[in-house]
């Protein structure tokens, strides 16, 4: 069981062969569109959907009525017929979603790409709305636990009645085994969060735009999990995000430089969990990131050292800190060292990291702002743009099923 | 070292047909697993099919010796993300049992600083005061 | 260059039956598990290369769940649906876009022996879903006892009534035939229990004029269904289902079930354009159909769909119904209310073979 990922030898004979597989090189993010990402929008989930998906479709150069398809999470306060409604669509010829949480961050962009390429569907909108500052919270277990008096499935029973009831322990549990593994320490981990805050300060839509922070800063701040401060916690955010999902040849005639999907995958390996994957015969790693990566590069043809940019999905510091072992930038168990002095992952370093603050600095709008920062990257708009990038990559959620994806100009 | 805070009840586990041995046994002071007679290998959390050999019909529930070593464990310490029925700070440990398994408990009678990665403990169970019975993970001899 | 369609791209090898009960003594986990181990060796394939998974997120365990139980190393695509099961055109994308190579659509629900019994993730989704910004629709029919799906329909059926003139002795062919059909399938739980038009008559009105054998019974069940690519199914054992076509449509104004700010409140909209691309895909019209299974969760719906699918040619007006003469099968989970799904499968079987059940 899982030994291929124990020896880092990835099985490659048993997988659909490369040139089957449609959406690579074929399918585009064409148009990206956002709300402003703030505490309180005062506004409902619907509102700021329907403005996020209006901006992705005017960035797109596209009209409302030419989307013929959504994709999203499975948790979600919207419900599709009233999105479709509320924006007058006239059909809809797919629609997907996809659980797992933050882990479905780029397997909706790879869902979406397949409904295009096999022609289910023309133009895919792929939304996510959010209150998760001012109202619903999805990370956390005391909204449940107030009218809970049984664990809500049987999995959670073995970890929620021993107050252990946000994803934020559960991965505390494996965060703490990987630093006991591999000693690495609170000060090396603090360097993700005070470089995500750095480009956090020229991205004006960022939460934390002009409230910088240095690695004292960081020391000083209130532990929240042990082995997690305050700010190894994503910022929750009230806001919407959507891009624009279609085939290449319809994004020539297209208003933006689209960012092409070279590769998109998903993983789901075995003992997974919500967080909680403690069978799996070593736990200080992130199993789905690895077989994510190694499917993207497989698919992509392409290896670590090709990536120019990349947004790791960082609900937690550690949580960024550990994919950048198993996606190969640095060796397992190394990335502590790697982090140090954060110049790696700074916009000229080894390999830049969530060039617009990250989850933790600039929305925590589960992954989708990642996807965008990723297309403009490739377009060459990112407020911190990082030259010549010809591969740009992108995660989702790590500690559940995930997945990820490789743009290209 | 968990206290309660009275008022609060504490959250019951969920069963049902595929971990009801597991949560009875509790009940009556025993920490059992699932236990594949084909494969010979434990199993955890139940389920309903064996993952070795897919069997629906070799599981049954055999006592665990009740001994581990907390394989990895954390602190709440912050009112933000914790529970509120055990007063702060808490533990929660990752135990790895002798039978293979990795199991979370709350610990009793150790104190946050003593826990350590590695720490030997054995299983030792507790009746709340809303009559439902629990594990913990207490400290042993090595 | 993209694909225009998925036509024939990819195919149905194995399926795998949990007997339909309705108290089946065992979790959604166990059945889920069964059913997909079932289906594999119907194919005639090693479980430990299926490596996708899709399904309708309302009911049964998600994917992390049964790979728990199934032992399977990764899965390489997962998705999970609410609104309808679009999740087949999610499997035939990811097999004919090549993103994985055996894909398991599986559904699970123990809507019979009840919520105790309905164990996995899918609570929290429903959870959330409580908590959902369209429950505020419910706010307009509640209030007023409107409560439940049974009276959302009758409500459509009322009007349907008075505007075609069908009679309850006309529409309870539906429940009947499909009876008749369930009396041979031992699977069934109407199996050796016909029903006829004299039995719908008297049987209770639940929400006037919907009777009680307007509405699907209850289950507890599980299916899985096998999708792969022509190519790799000529390895197996089966003869394989072409999936010759696969769509799904919406339309303004729709709800689940209470669809009534529409012009036309007895009509099916969102199923018309489905049915546009579906025969659009498979470059045939509805004369060409066999044989169809219709979602008859509520009667009503039947020849609504027919005419939506443009095959009252063939059963006379939808509003004259000589539906005898339609072979309709009992269906255990059937697509939902407001968007439609059909697969046209011209190789399956009219009626459900008896599988073994284990």
């Amino acid at each position: 069981m899982l030994q291929e990922y124990v020896d880092r030898k990835y099985r490659r004979d048993n997988k659909p062969p490369v040139e089957a597989n449609l959406i690579k090189n074929r399918t585009a993010i064409v148009g990206i569109g956002q709300t402003s990402y703030t505490k309180n929008s005062g506004r409902d989930e619907l509102d700021l959907a329907c403005e996020a998906i209006r901006n992705a479709v005017d960035d797109a150069g596209l009209k409302i009525s030419d989307i013929d398809g959504f994709d999203t999470f499975i948790l979600d306060r919207l419900a599709l017929p009233m999105l479709v409604n509320a924006l007058g669509i006239p059909d809809v010829a797919f629609s997907g979603e996809v659980s797992g949480g933050g882990g479905a961050g780029c397997a909706v962009a790879m869902h979406a790409a397949a409904a295009v390429v096999t022609g289910q569907a023309n133009y895919v909108c792929v939304y996510r709305s959010l209150n998760e500052a001012s109202g619903h919270r999805y990370g956390r277990g005391d909204d449940f636990i107030e009218y809970m008096p049984v664990a809500l499935t049987p999995n959670y029973a073995y970890t929620w009645p021993l107050g252990f009831v946000t994803p934020l322990g559960w991965a505390g549990v494996w965060g703490k085994r990987w630093m006991y593994e591999f000693g690495i320490t609170r000060e090396q981990i603090g360097w993700w969060p005070v470089v995500l805050r750095e480009y956090a300060q020229n991205n004006p839509d960022a939460m934390f735009y002009g409230r910088p922070m240095t690695h004292q800063d960081y020391m000083e701040s209130p532990m929240i999990v042990d082995p997690l401060k305050l700010h190894d916690c994503c910022v929750n955010t009230d806001g919407a995000a959507a891009y624009i999902v279609t085939t290449v040849e319809r994004a020539r005639d297209l208003r933006q430089k689209p960012a092409i999907i070279l590769a998109a995958s998903q993983s789901c390996p075995i003992e997974q969990e919500i967080q909680t994957v403690y069978q799996r015969p070593i736990i200080s790693g992130l199993v789905e990131t690895w077989y994510v990566g190694q499917e993207l590069y497989r698919v992509g043809e392409c290896g670590p050292d090709d990536i120019d940019v990349a947004q790791l999905y960082d609900p937690y510091s550690i949580g960024g800190i550990i994919q950048l072992e198993e996606l190969g930038f640095c060796e397992r168990g190394e990335g502590g060292k790697f982090i140090e002095g954060g110049d790696n992952i700074r916009i000229d370093g080894k390999i830049p990291c969530n060039t617009a603050g990250g989850l933790l600095s600039e929305a925590y709008l589960h992954g989708y702002n990642l996807v965008i920062e990723g297309v403009r990257q490739i377009r060459g708009t990112s407020y911190n743009q990082v030259k010549d990038v010809e591969l740009s990559l992108v995660t989702a959620g790590p500690g559940v099923q995930s997945s990820g994806i490789i743009l290209r100009g | 070292m968990v206290k309660l805070i009275e008022g609060i009840p504490v959250m019951r586990p969920y069963v049902d047909l595929d971990n009801q041995g597991y949560w009875d046994a509790i009940k009556n002071h025993k920490l059992v697993l699932q236990h594949c007679n084909n494969c010979n290998k434990f199993i955890h959390p139940p389920r309903p099919m064996c993952p070795g050999c897919r069997s629906q019909d070799t599981l049954e529930w055999k006592e665990s010796s009740g001994r581990g070593i907390i394989y990895s464990f954390i602190m709440f310490t912050s009112p933000k993300m914790a529970y509120p029925a055990y007063e702060l700070p808490y533990a929660v440990v990752l135990v790895e049992m002798e039978e293979g398994s990795r199991i979370c408990a709350n610990t009793h009678e150790i104190e946050p600083d003593e826990i350590y990665i590695g720490m030997p403990v054995e299983v030792m169970f507790e009746d709340l005061p809303d009559g439902q019975s629990v594990f913990r993970f207490k400290k042993r001899e090595a | 260059m993209a694909i225009e369609n998925v036509k024939d791209r990819a195919v149905i090898v194995g399926i795998g039956v949990v007997n339909f009960s309705t108290d089946i003594g065992r979790t959604e986990w166990y059945t889920a598990c069964q059913a997909i181990k079932l289906a594999a060796e119907d194919a005639g394939m090693n479980i430990e290369d299926i490596d996708g998974m899709v399904k309708s997120v309302d009911d049964g365990p998600d994917p992390t769940y049964t790979m728990k139980g199934l032992g399977i190393d990764n899965l390489l695509y997962h998705s999970e649906n609410h609104w309808g099961t679009s999740a087949m055109m999610n499997a035939v994308h990811a097999v004919a876009g090549g993103l994985c190579n055996y894909c398991v659509y599986y559904q699970t629900a123990h809507r019979a022996s009840g919520p105790e019994r309905c164990i996995s993730d899918f609570l929290v989704a429903r959870e959330f879903r409580d908590d959902s910004l369209d429950m505020v629709r419910y706010d307009f029919f509640s209030p007023f006892g409107l409560i439940g799906e049974p009276g959302y329909v009758a409500m459509m059926y009322r009007r349907y009534i008075h505007e075609t003139g069908i009679s309850p002795q006309q529409l309870g062919w539906v429940p009947v035939v499909a009876s008749e059909n369930a009396a041979k399938n031992p699977n069934a739980i109407f199996y050796n229990k016909p029903i006829s038009i004299d039995d719908y008559m008297q049987s209770k009105l639940i929400a006037d004029p919907i009777r009680e054998l307007d509405c699907a019974p209850k289950v507890d069940g599980s299916i899985a269904i096998v999708i792969t690519t022509p190519e790799r199914a000529r390895a197996l054992k089966q003869k394989p289902a072409i999936i010759t076509s696969v769509a799904s449509g919406m339309a303004p104004e729709g709800q689940l079930y209470t669809s009534y700010s529409r012009d036309v409140i007895t009509d099916l909209p969102e199923m018309k354009n489905m049915a546009k691309r579906l025969y659009r895909i498979a470059g045939i019209g509805p004369e060409e159909i066999r044989v169809a299974m219709l979602d008859d969760t509520f009667s009503p719906y039947v020849p609504l769909q027919l005419e939506a699918l443009g095959m009252e040619a063939q059963s006379g007006r939808a509003d004259s119904l000589p539906l005898e003469s339609l072979r309709l099968c009992v269906r255990f989970e059937a697509p939902r209310r407001i968007r439609w799904q059909v697969l046209i499968q011209s190789l399956l079987p009219a009626e459900p073979e008896a599988r073994p059940t284990a």
